[in-house]
């Protein structure tokens, strides 16, 4: 269980991963210190191991950067949901193991109490009591997802195969 | 059954069977590459894998154009360790002062019906020669440098006719801002466009360059022209006509959607801070005034675009309060620039002129913006912070917008001074 941190609308990878610190993207635990900070200042310092990123439309529009959902997840985000995804920002959350979630998030509130269920498909909102639903993954997203990332697969697999 | 797109011509191709929008499907790859903002992650991803050699170093790229010259010592080692990578596989590198990415993916490598993955979300741009070009992380090309294939699902086409001619002061610039207006920032995701009718027969393949360079700021996953007389002519100018071939969609494809432009209404527009579909009228956006004015980038940053703010500024002094940063895109713009006195004007007229690179864009160096400052760039982007400080203020417009504004230090209308 995690609680929920709320974002707006067109969250870019400019306000995930800030272009000012770009000299950092080699160094990915001192840029996850800035994940997040053009939107919400206090995000970084303050998100615990399993917390949530709950936005709405177009979550990760702009950049093909990866360390964006990359530094998203160093720092213990469980999975981000939204209402809807840029497509880059979206596979680069699959290849990196990071569960995005498309889902209706307009009735999750800052700080609510949420549990992600993979199998079943819901998010089960325990300070409302309630459950979400959402869309199983494209069956090679999911596949990728759960063998833990691109790379886990292309070890494992030593090819891309559907 | 019914014909087939562009897209699904070409990626049918790379996976030797027909192929239908939706489906999912591995293809080969004819090109990646990667810059020096998403590369060294890409390198590392690929030793992640234990795989370590590009399955064709002829067709694998890597370009330092981001931070080009490096401004800061990070930098210069993330560099280092591309350079010796790109040794290593026996790959391309592409160093500093030879421009961004796109624009030399277009002059030199890309070729009408090639599926080309870049990570950088403007691989897209390679759409102005008929490929089919798209962005993907540093994973995703790590595998795709290595195995020479990568997986996608074969997209919907939205067919975008533009018809009738640009008014003075127009560009495609407007074209795309208004397509991105009228249809919003996620209106194509997953979609590919595909752009048709007069005005596009018309147009110079720089011109669709900057078209297929922001078809992802709508959310496209690829932003398409089919091949003609134009792209063979480019391409006989950049010494590679062999590489030319026609290529179009079937009369009968099916389309998702058909959109349709009328070229002579427009005028030019302005994408306020700080969304790309943001976009307003130039006649609707009142009085402000800017600090910088950025002329450049993978979106505008070709000869032509330099043109056309050139003979704006020509004779003319920029006003006082006003920095002009002009950035060419590539060694080429740069060489062709300095050969036809453009780089002259611009030094005249008080400008300031870089090595080619993507420059201002990125917010890494020259022409980072301090807070509260406002800019009017020609670069596809404006989110809060893309330029180095989120306190500033980006405007997108097109070169005689960028030129005009240069001149009076506030946002101005092309038509008024030329
Ligand atoms: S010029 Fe700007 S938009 Fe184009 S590739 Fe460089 S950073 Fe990206």
């Amino acid at each position: 269980m995690g609680k929920a941190w709320k974002f707006g609308d067109s969250i870019s990878t400019d306000l995930i991963a800030p272009g000012r610190y770009f000299h950092l993207r080699s160094n990915l635990p001192e840029l996850a210190k800035h994940v997040l900070e053009p939107a919400r200042p206090e995000f970084a310092s303050q998100v615990h191991a399993g917390d949530f990123v709950v936005a709405g439309e177009n979550f990760g529009l702009g950049s093909s950067r990866e360390h964006a959902p990359t530094i998203i997840k160093i720092a213990g985000v469980k999975a981000v949901l939204a209402r809807s995804f840029a497509r880059i920002f979206y596979r680069n959350c699959i290849n990196i193991g990071l569960p995005a979630i498309t889902c209706n998030t307009e009735e999750i509130e800052e700080g609510d109490e949420l549990e992600l269920d993979m199998q079943k498909g819901v998010v089960r909102n325990r300070t409302k009591g309630t459950e979400l639903e959402f869309p199983p993954l494209p069956p090679i997203m999911n596949r990728i997802l759960e063998e833990g990332g691109l790379v886990a697969f292309i070890k494992a697999h030593k090819n891309l195969e559907i | 059954m019914s014909g087939k797109t562009l897209s699904e011509k070409i990626i049918g191709e790379h996976c030797g069977r027909e192929v239908k929008a939706g489906e999912v499907v591995i293809v080969d790859v004819d090109l990646s590459y990667v810059q020096d903002g998403t590369g060294p992650l890409t390198v590392r991803r690929m030793k992640e894998m234990g795989l370590e050699k590009a399955y064709d170093p002829q067709k694998t790229i890597f370009f330092l154009d981001h931070a080009s010259p490096s401004p800061r010592m990070e930098l210069s080692n993330d560099h280092e360790f591309l350079r010796d990578f790109a040794r290593k596989t026996g790959s391309i590198l592409s160093d500093v002062g030879n421009g961004i990415s796109h624009h030399n993916s277009i002059e030199k490598y890309a070729c009408p019906g090639d599926i080309i993955v870049g990570a950088d979300s403007h691989t897209c741009t390679n759409g102005a020669l008929g490929a089919f070009g798209t962005g993907m992380g540093s994973t995703d090309v790590a595998a795709a440098i290595a195995l020479g294939k990568t997986w996608m699902k074969v997209p919907e086409t939205y067919l975008v006719e533009v018809n009738g001619r640009l008014p003075k002061g127009v560009y495609s610039k407007d074209i795309i801002l208004h397509l991105i207006g009228t249809i919003s920032a996620n209106g194509a995701t997953y979609k590919a466009l595909e752009f048709t009718g007069d005005t596009i027969k018309n147009m110079s393949t720089a011109g669709r360059s900057t078209i297929a360079n922001m078809s992802v700021e709508a959310g496209a996953k690829a932003g398409i022209f089919p091949p003609d007389e134009e792209t063979r002519n480019f391409l006989k100018a950049m010494g590679r006509e062999e590489a030319f071939r026609e290529l179009k969609s079937d009369e009968d494809a099916g389309f998702e959607k058909r959109i349709e432009i009328k070229a002579d209404e427009l005028e030019p527009l302005i994408a306020c801070p700080h969304l790309v579909d943001n976009v307003k009228k130039i006649s609707e956006i009142g009085r402000v005034k800017v600090d910088e004015v950025f002329i450049g980038t993978s979106c505008n940053g070709r000869l032509e675009d330099l043109h056309i703010a050139a003979s704006i500024l020509k004779g003319h002094t920029i006003n006082p309060n006003v920095r002009v940063i002009v950035t060419p895109a590539s060694r080429l713009v740069y060489m062709e620039a300095l050969r036809d006195g453009t780089i002259e004007t611009f030094m005249n007229a008080g400008a300031l002129f870089t090595a080619s690179g993507c420059g201002a864009c990125d917010g890494v160096h020259l022409g980072i913006l301090g807070d509260g400052e406002v800019c009017l760039a020609t670069q596809p982007r404006n989110f809060k912070g893309r330029m180095g400080d989120p306190d500033s203020f980006i405007y997108l417009g097109n070169p005689a917008v960028a030129a005009a504004t240069a001149l009076t230090g506030e946002i101005s209308d092309p038509r008024e001074v030329m």
